[in-house]
Protein backbone atom coordinates (compact mmCIF):
# COMPACT_ATOMS: atom_id res chain seq x y z
CA UNK A 1 0.00 0.00 0.00
CA UNK A 2 3.13 2.14 0.76
CA UNK A 3 4.62 1.70 -2.84
CA UNK A 4 1.18 1.80 -4.63
CA UNK A 5 0.49 5.50 -2.72
CA UNK A 6 -2.70 4.28 -1.17
CA UNK A 7 -1.12 5.19 2.59
CA UNK A 8 -1.08 8.32 1.18
CA UNK A 9 -4.22 8.50 -0.12
CA UNK A 10 -5.64 7.74 2.77
CA UNK A 11 -4.02 10.20 4.76
CA UNK A 12 -4.68 12.81 1.88
CA UNK A 13 -8.47 11.79 2.58
CA UNK A 14 -8.53 12.42 6.46
CA UNK A 15 -7.90 9.25 7.49
CA UNK A 16 -5.08 7.96 10.13
CA UNK A 17 -3.48 5.87 8.06
CA UNK A 18 -1.78 4.22 11.49
CA UNK A 19 -4.92 3.88 13.10
CA UNK A 20 -6.92 2.19 10.10
CA UNK A 21 -4.28 0.10 9.00
CA UNK A 22 -1.86 -0.99 11.90
CA UNK A 23 -3.90 -0.59 14.58
CA UNK A 24 -6.18 -3.26 13.62
CA UNK A 25 -3.86 -5.26 11.95
CA UNK A 26 -2.06 -5.56 15.25
CA UNK A 27 -4.96 -6.02 17.28
CA UNK A 28 -6.26 -8.97 14.32
CA UNK A 29 -2.82 -10.77 15.00
CA UNK A 30 -2.54 -10.43 18.87
CA UNK A 31 -6.25 -11.50 19.12
CA UNK A 32 -6.26 -14.33 16.11
CA UNK A 33 -3.07 -16.19 17.29
CA UNK A 34 -4.30 -17.86 20.21
CA UNK A 35 -7.51 -19.12 18.60
CA UNK A 36 -4.71 -20.67 15.74
CA UNK A 37 -2.88 -22.47 18.56
CA UNK A 38 -5.90 -23.73 20.13
CA UNK A 39 -6.91 -24.71 16.43
CA UNK A 40 -3.84 -26.12 16.45
CA UNK A 41 -3.73 -28.72 19.90
CA UNK A 42 -7.39 -29.82 18.44
CA UNK A 43 -5.88 -30.68 15.13
CA UNK A 44 -2.82 -32.44 16.90
CA UNK A 45 -5.55 -34.21 18.98
CA UNK A 46 -7.58 -35.27 16.79
CA UNK A 47 -4.94 -36.56 14.39
CA UNK A 48 -3.22 -38.25 17.53
CA UNK A 49 -6.37 -39.89 17.80
CA UNK A 50 -7.04 -41.14 14.26
CA UNK A 51 -3.53 -42.72 14.24
CA UNK A 52 -3.72 -44.57 17.52
CA UNK A 53 -7.31 -45.41 16.19
CA UNK A 54 -6.00 -47.24 13.56
CA UNK A 55 -3.00 -48.52 15.43
CA UNK A 56 -5.57 -50.25 17.98
CA UNK A 57 -8.88 -50.20 19.23
CA UNK A 58 -8.72 -47.10 21.18
CA UNK A 59 -12.20 -45.16 21.73
CA UNK A 60 -12.93 -41.85 21.25
CA UNK A 61 -13.68 -41.09 25.36
CA UNK A 62 -11.05 -43.22 26.34
CA UNK A 63 -8.56 -41.39 24.45
CA UNK A 64 -9.89 -37.99 25.68
CA UNK A 65 -10.22 -39.14 28.99
CA UNK A 66 -6.63 -40.05 29.09
CA UNK A 67 -5.46 -36.95 27.49
CA UNK A 68 -7.38 -34.60 29.57
CA UNK A 69 -6.11 -36.52 32.82
CA UNK A 70 -2.74 -36.24 31.88
CA UNK A 71 -2.73 -32.21 30.49
CA UNK A 72 -1.34 -30.37 32.84
CA UNK A 73 -1.07 -25.99 33.79
CA UNK A 74 2.71 -26.20 31.71
CA UNK A 75 0.60 -27.72 28.52
CA UNK A 76 -2.08 -25.65 27.84
CA UNK A 77 -2.24 -22.05 29.83
CA UNK A 78 1.16 -20.43 29.38
CA UNK A 79 1.05 -21.60 25.69
CA UNK A 80 -1.94 -19.92 25.17
CA UNK A 81 -1.05 -16.97 26.65
CA UNK A 82 2.27 -16.40 25.10
CA UNK A 83 0.53 -16.75 21.84
CA UNK A 84 -0.96 -13.36 22.43
CA UNK A 85 2.55 -11.74 23.03
CA UNK A 86 3.19 -13.88 19.51
CA UNK A 87 0.79 -12.44 17.58
CA UNK A 88 1.33 -8.70 18.92
CA UNK A 89 5.18 -9.05 18.02
CA UNK A 90 4.33 -10.62 14.45
CA UNK A 91 1.81 -8.01 13.97
CA UNK A 92 3.87 -5.35 14.99
CA UNK A 93 6.36 -5.81 13.20
CA UNK A 94 5.55 -6.39 9.93
CA UNK A 95 3.44 -3.36 10.20
CA UNK A 96 6.29 -1.02 10.79
CA UNK A 97 8.14 -2.58 8.26
CA UNK A 98 4.99 -2.68 5.53
CA UNK A 99 4.64 1.06 6.71
CA UNK A 100 8.13 2.35 6.16
CA UNK A 101 9.22 -0.41 3.01
CA UNK A 102 11.35 1.19 0.29
CA UNK A 103 9.34 1.70 -2.82
CA UNK A 104 9.57 -0.85 -5.33
CA UNK A 105 9.42 -4.49 -5.67
CA UNK A 106 13.26 -4.51 -3.88
CA UNK A 107 11.77 -2.28 -1.28
CA UNK A 108 8.81 -4.64 -0.16
CA UNK A 109 10.79 -7.62 -1.06
CA UNK A 110 13.49 -6.19 1.61
CA UNK A 111 10.88 -5.32 3.98
CA UNK A 112 9.29 -8.44 4.13
CA UNK A 113 11.94 -10.50 4.63
CA UNK A 114 13.69 -7.95 7.25
CA UNK A 115 9.95 -8.48 9.26
CA UNK A 116 10.32 -12.43 9.11
CA UNK A 117 13.59 -12.72 10.35
CA UNK A 118 12.94 -10.23 13.14
CA UNK A 119 9.40 -11.31 14.16
CA UNK A 120 11.29 -14.79 14.31
CA UNK A 121 13.88 -13.66 16.88
CA UNK A 122 11.10 -11.94 18.83
CA UNK A 123 8.84 -15.39 18.93
CA UNK A 124 11.98 -17.17 20.43
CA UNK A 125 12.87 -14.36 22.45
CA UNK A 126 9.35 -14.20 24.03
CA UNK A 127 9.13 -17.72 24.49
CA UNK A 128 12.61 -18.14 26.09
CA UNK A 129 10.83 -15.01 28.79
CA UNK A 130 7.41 -17.39 28.65
CA UNK A 131 8.81 -20.52 29.97
CA UNK A 132 10.99 -18.49 32.56
CA UNK A 133 7.98 -17.47 33.67
CA UNK A 134 5.83 -20.34 33.86
CA UNK A 135 8.79 -22.67 35.11
CA UNK A 136 8.35 -19.87 38.03
CA UNK A 137 4.31 -20.38 38.23
CA UNK A 138 4.73 -24.42 37.80
CA UNK A 139 7.39 -24.68 41.00
CA UNK A 140 5.26 -22.76 42.75
CA UNK B 1 14.64 34.17 -14.65
CA UNK B 2 11.90 36.88 -15.80
CA UNK B 3 8.55 36.10 -15.12
CA UNK B 4 6.06 37.07 -18.10
CA UNK B 5 2.71 37.05 -17.25
CA UNK B 6 0.51 38.22 -14.36
CA UNK B 7 -2.32 36.55 -13.88
CA UNK B 8 -5.06 39.43 -14.29
CA UNK B 9 -7.70 36.38 -15.71
CA UNK B 10 -8.14 35.07 -12.25
CA UNK B 11 -8.82 37.92 -9.62
CA UNK B 12 -9.27 37.41 -6.26
CA UNK B 13 -6.52 36.05 -3.51
CA UNK B 14 -4.80 32.79 -4.17
CA UNK B 15 -5.93 29.72 -3.37
CA UNK B 16 -2.74 28.36 -2.84
CA UNK B 17 0.35 30.80 -1.54
CA UNK B 18 3.87 29.83 -1.09
CA UNK B 19 7.17 31.77 -0.86
CA UNK B 20 10.66 31.15 -0.70
CA UNK B 21 9.73 27.26 -0.12
CA UNK B 22 12.59 25.27 1.08
CA UNK B 23 12.56 21.51 0.91
CA UNK B 24 15.88 18.69 1.49
CA UNK B 25 16.12 15.42 1.87
CA UNK B 26 19.70 15.14 3.86
CA UNK B 27 22.13 16.97 1.66
CA UNK B 28 19.61 16.67 -1.27
CA UNK B 29 18.31 20.51 -1.37
CA UNK B 30 14.93 19.92 -3.87
CA UNK B 31 13.46 23.00 -3.30
CA UNK B 32 15.24 25.93 -2.73
CA UNK B 33 12.93 29.39 -2.47
CA UNK B 34 10.22 28.26 -4.65
CA UNK B 35 7.45 30.71 -4.89
CA UNK B 36 3.27 29.82 -6.45
CA UNK B 37 0.40 31.71 -6.56
CA UNK B 38 -2.59 29.42 -7.49
CA UNK B 39 -5.93 31.46 -8.38
CA UNK B 40 -9.29 30.43 -8.46
CA UNK B 41 -10.38 28.66 -11.31
CA UNK B 42 -6.68 28.65 -12.84
CA UNK B 43 -5.16 25.62 -14.38
CA UNK B 44 -1.23 26.09 -12.77
CA UNK B 45 0.71 24.00 -14.66
CA UNK B 46 4.26 22.93 -13.52
CA UNK B 47 7.30 21.38 -15.71
CA UNK B 48 10.39 19.84 -14.59
CA UNK B 49 12.76 17.20 -15.18
CA UNK B 50 12.54 14.16 -13.23
CA UNK B 51 13.52 14.40 -9.78
CA UNK B 52 13.30 18.01 -9.72
CA UNK B 53 10.67 18.53 -6.67
CA UNK B 54 7.61 18.29 -8.31
CA UNK B 55 5.83 15.77 -7.19
CA UNK B 56 7.50 16.98 -3.30
CA UNK B 57 6.14 20.66 -3.82
CA UNK B 58 2.34 18.72 -3.97
CA UNK B 59 2.99 16.25 -1.02
CA UNK B 60 4.14 19.74 0.79
CA UNK B 61 1.07 21.03 -0.01
CA UNK B 62 -1.09 18.95 1.38
CA UNK B 63 1.74 18.09 4.48
CA UNK B 64 2.24 14.82 3.04
CA UNK B 65 5.82 16.00 3.79
CA UNK B 66 7.14 18.65 6.03
CA UNK B 67 8.58 21.73 4.90
CA UNK B 68 12.05 23.01 5.70
CA UNK B 69 11.19 26.74 5.95
CA UNK B 70 9.18 29.40 3.71
CA UNK B 71 5.27 30.45 3.52
CA UNK B 72 2.89 27.91 2.02
CA UNK B 73 -1.11 28.78 2.87
CA UNK B 74 -3.66 26.88 1.72
CA UNK B 75 -7.12 28.76 0.97
CA UNK B 76 -5.36 31.48 3.50
CA UNK B 77 -4.66 28.94 6.14
CA UNK B 78 -0.90 28.52 7.29
CA UNK B 79 -0.32 24.82 6.53
CA UNK B 80 2.91 23.79 9.15
CA UNK B 81 0.53 25.61 11.84
CA UNK B 82 -2.67 23.72 11.31
CA UNK B 83 -2.76 20.90 13.97
CA UNK B 84 -3.90 17.14 12.29
CA UNK B 85 -7.65 18.02 12.84
CA UNK B 86 -7.54 21.53 11.26
CA UNK B 87 -5.44 20.15 7.93
CA UNK B 88 -8.06 17.12 7.64
CA UNK B 89 -10.32 20.05 7.15
CA UNK B 90 -8.49 21.79 4.57
CA UNK B 91 -7.67 18.39 2.85
CA UNK B 92 -11.31 18.00 2.34
CA UNK B 93 -11.26 20.82 -0.26
CA UNK B 94 -8.15 19.79 -1.83
CA UNK B 95 -8.31 16.84 -3.97
CA UNK B 96 -5.11 14.87 -4.82
CA UNK B 97 -4.87 12.98 -8.51
CA UNK B 98 -2.01 10.55 -7.55
CA UNK B 99 -0.08 9.58 -10.42
CA UNK B 100 -0.12 5.32 -10.36
CA UNK B 101 -4.25 6.62 -9.27
CA UNK B 102 -3.67 5.09 -5.13
CA UNK B 103 -7.33 3.20 -5.59
CA UNK B 104 -7.41 0.87 -2.59
CA UNK B 105 -7.20 -2.38 -4.27
CA UNK B 106 -9.33 -4.74 -1.50
CA UNK B 107 -12.21 -2.14 -2.11
CA UNK B 108 -14.66 -2.22 -5.41
CA UNK B 109 -15.26 1.19 -7.02
CA UNK B 110 -18.18 2.46 -5.05
CA UNK B 111 -16.22 1.41 -1.49
CA UNK B 112 -12.89 3.71 -2.93
CA UNK B 113 -15.68 6.56 -3.31
CA UNK B 114 -17.76 5.64 -0.14
CA UNK B 115 -14.27 6.05 1.85
CA UNK B 116 -13.22 9.68 1.12
CA UNK B 117 -17.28 10.91 2.36
CA UNK B 118 -16.96 8.85 5.48
CA UNK B 119 -14.39 10.39 6.61
CA UNK B 120 -16.16 13.67 6.31
CA UNK B 121 -19.21 13.13 7.31
CA UNK B 122 -20.18 16.70 8.67
CA UNK B 123 -19.35 17.64 5.19
CA UNK B 124 -21.23 15.20 3.14
CA UNK B 125 -24.25 15.58 5.70
CA UNK B 126 -28.17 15.70 3.37
CA UNK B 127 -26.60 14.32 0.62
CA UNK B 128 -27.78 11.31 -0.67
CA UNK B 129 -24.44 8.43 -0.41
CA UNK B 130 -25.49 6.13 -3.62
CA UNK B 131 -27.02 9.37 -5.70
CA UNK B 132 -23.51 11.43 -5.44
CA UNK B 133 -21.37 8.23 -5.90
CA UNK B 134 -23.44 7.71 -9.31
CA UNK B 135 -23.31 10.92 -10.66
CA UNK B 136 -19.82 11.30 -9.85
CA UNK B 137 -19.18 7.79 -11.46
CA UNK B 138 -21.28 9.30 -14.39
CA UNK B 139 -19.24 12.46 -14.88
CA UNK B 140 -16.01 10.39 -15.74
CA UNK B 141 -17.98 8.00 -17.69
CA UNK B 142 -17.57 5.23 -15.81
CA UNK B 143 -21.21 4.71 -14.19
CA UNK B 144 -20.85 0.74 -15.69
CA UNK B 145 -17.86 0.02 -12.98
CA UNK B 146 -19.24 0.46 -9.51
CA UNK B 147 -19.24 -2.90 -8.58
CA UNK B 148 -15.80 -3.51 -10.11
CA UNK B 149 -12.21 -3.71 -8.58
CA UNK B 150 -9.23 -1.79 -9.17
CA UNK B 151 -7.20 -4.88 -11.02
CA UNK B 152 -10.71 -5.22 -13.76
CA UNK B 153 -10.12 -2.02 -14.90
CA UNK B 154 -7.29 -0.41 -17.55
CA UNK B 155 -5.04 2.33 -16.54
CA UNK B 156 -6.90 4.79 -18.17
CA UNK B 157 -10.23 3.91 -16.07
CA UNK B 158 -8.31 3.74 -12.85
CA UNK B 159 -7.03 7.44 -14.02
CA UNK B 160 -10.75 8.05 -14.52
CA UNK B 161 -12.00 6.32 -11.05
CA UNK B 162 -9.00 8.18 -8.80
CA UNK B 163 -10.47 11.43 -10.40
CA UNK B 164 -14.55 10.75 -9.22
CA UNK B 165 -12.98 9.81 -5.99
CA UNK B 166 -11.09 13.56 -5.79
CA UNK B 167 -14.15 15.16 -7.21
CA UNK B 168 -16.42 13.22 -4.74
CA UNK B 169 -15.84 15.84 -1.78
CA UNK B 170 -16.11 18.87 -4.76
CA UNK B 171 -12.56 20.14 -3.90
CA UNK B 172 -12.09 24.09 -4.37
CA UNK B 173 -8.34 23.08 -5.56
CA UNK B 174 -7.00 19.49 -7.43
CA UNK B 175 -3.84 18.77 -7.42
CA UNK B 176 -2.95 16.54 -10.43
CA UNK B 177 0.61 14.35 -10.18
CA UNK B 178 1.38 13.47 -13.80
CA UNK B 179 -2.10 12.45 -14.92
CA UNK B 180 -1.15 10.95 -18.24
CA UNK B 181 1.76 9.61 -17.06
CA UNK B 182 2.00 5.47 -18.31
CA UNK B 183 -0.87 6.10 -20.49
CA UNK B 184 -1.36 6.11 -24.27
CA UNK B 185 -1.65 8.92 -26.57
CA UNK B 186 -5.36 8.39 -26.90
CA UNK B 187 -6.19 7.88 -23.14
CA UNK B 188 -3.87 10.74 -22.37
CA UNK B 189 -6.03 12.78 -24.55
CA UNK B 190 -9.29 11.43 -23.04
CA UNK B 191 -7.85 12.33 -19.36
CA UNK B 192 -6.61 16.02 -20.70
CA UNK B 193 -10.20 16.35 -21.76
CA UNK B 194 -12.02 14.84 -18.92
CA UNK B 195 -9.51 17.25 -16.67
CA UNK B 196 -10.73 20.44 -18.17
CA UNK B 197 -14.53 18.81 -18.47
CA UNK B 198 -14.42 18.34 -14.74
CA UNK B 199 -12.94 21.54 -14.07
CA UNK B 200 -15.69 23.50 -15.84
CA UNK B 201 -18.42 21.76 -14.21
CA UNK B 202 -17.59 21.79 -10.72
CA UNK B 203 -15.55 25.25 -11.24
CA UNK B 204 -11.97 24.20 -9.36
CA UNK B 205 -8.72 25.53 -9.71
CA UNK B 206 -5.65 22.74 -10.38
CA UNK B 207 -2.23 22.62 -10.22
CA UNK B 208 -1.00 20.18 -12.63
CA UNK B 209 2.63 18.22 -13.21
CA UNK B 210 3.32 16.82 -15.70
CA UNK B 211 6.38 15.99 -18.39
CA UNK B 212 3.91 15.77 -20.60
CA UNK B 213 3.97 19.13 -23.00
CA UNK B 214 0.92 18.42 -25.20
CA UNK B 215 -0.90 17.70 -21.67
CA UNK B 216 0.10 21.46 -20.51
CA UNK B 217 -0.35 23.05 -23.98
CA UNK B 218 -3.99 22.02 -23.81
CA UNK B 219 -4.65 22.45 -20.27
CA UNK B 220 -2.69 25.44 -18.84
CA UNK B 221 -3.34 29.25 -18.41
CA UNK B 222 -0.06 29.61 -17.22
CA UNK B 223 2.96 26.85 -16.50
CA UNK B 224 6.34 27.39 -13.84
CA UNK B 225 9.39 26.04 -15.05
CA UNK B 226 10.70 24.16 -12.12
CA UNK B 227 14.66 24.23 -12.24
CA UNK B 228 16.98 23.70 -9.56
CA UNK B 229 14.30 23.72 -7.10
CA UNK B 230 13.24 27.56 -8.10
CA UNK B 231 10.97 28.90 -10.51
CA UNK B 232 12.79 29.14 -12.86
CA UNK B 233 10.74 31.12 -14.91
CA UNK B 234 6.93 31.48 -15.69
CA UNK B 235 4.50 32.31 -18.65
CA UNK B 236 1.71 30.97 -20.79
CA UNK B 237 2.57 27.97 -22.70
CA UNK B 238 2.99 30.25 -25.87
CA UNK B 239 5.59 32.61 -24.37
CA UNK B 240 7.49 30.13 -22.61
CA UNK B 241 7.88 28.43 -25.44
CA UNK B 242 9.02 31.84 -27.83
CA UNK B 243 11.76 31.94 -25.54
CA UNK B 244 15.43 31.57 -26.38
CA UNK B 245 16.95 30.32 -23.21
CA UNK B 246 18.39 26.71 -24.02
CA UNK B 247 17.19 25.17 -20.31
CA UNK B 248 13.75 26.60 -21.40
CA UNK B 249 13.94 25.58 -25.03
CA UNK B 250 14.94 21.95 -24.05
CA UNK B 251 11.51 21.00 -22.83
CA UNK B 252 9.49 22.52 -25.78
CA UNK B 253 11.51 20.50 -28.61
Amino acid sequence: MRVTEQIDAMEVSGTNPFKYLVVTRIMATTLMLPVLVIMADVIGLVGAFLVENMKGDVSLALYFNRVINNLEFVDMVPSFIKSFFFGFSIGLIGCYKGYYSEKGTAGVGAAANVAVVIASMLVFVIDLIAVLISDIFYEL
Amino acid sequence: MSQLQSHGNFPGPPLIEIRDLHKSFGDNHVLNGFDLDLYDKENLVIVGKSGSGKSVLLKCIVRLEDIDSGTLKVLGKNIPDLNNTEMDLVRSEVGFLFQGSALYDSMTVRENLQFPMRRHKERMRGQNEEQLIRSTLKSVGLEHTIDMLPEELSGGMKRRIALARTLILQPKIILYDEPTSGLDPITSKEIIELILRVQTQYNTASLIITHDMDCARVISNRMIILIDGVNYCEGTYQELDAMEEPRVKAFFK
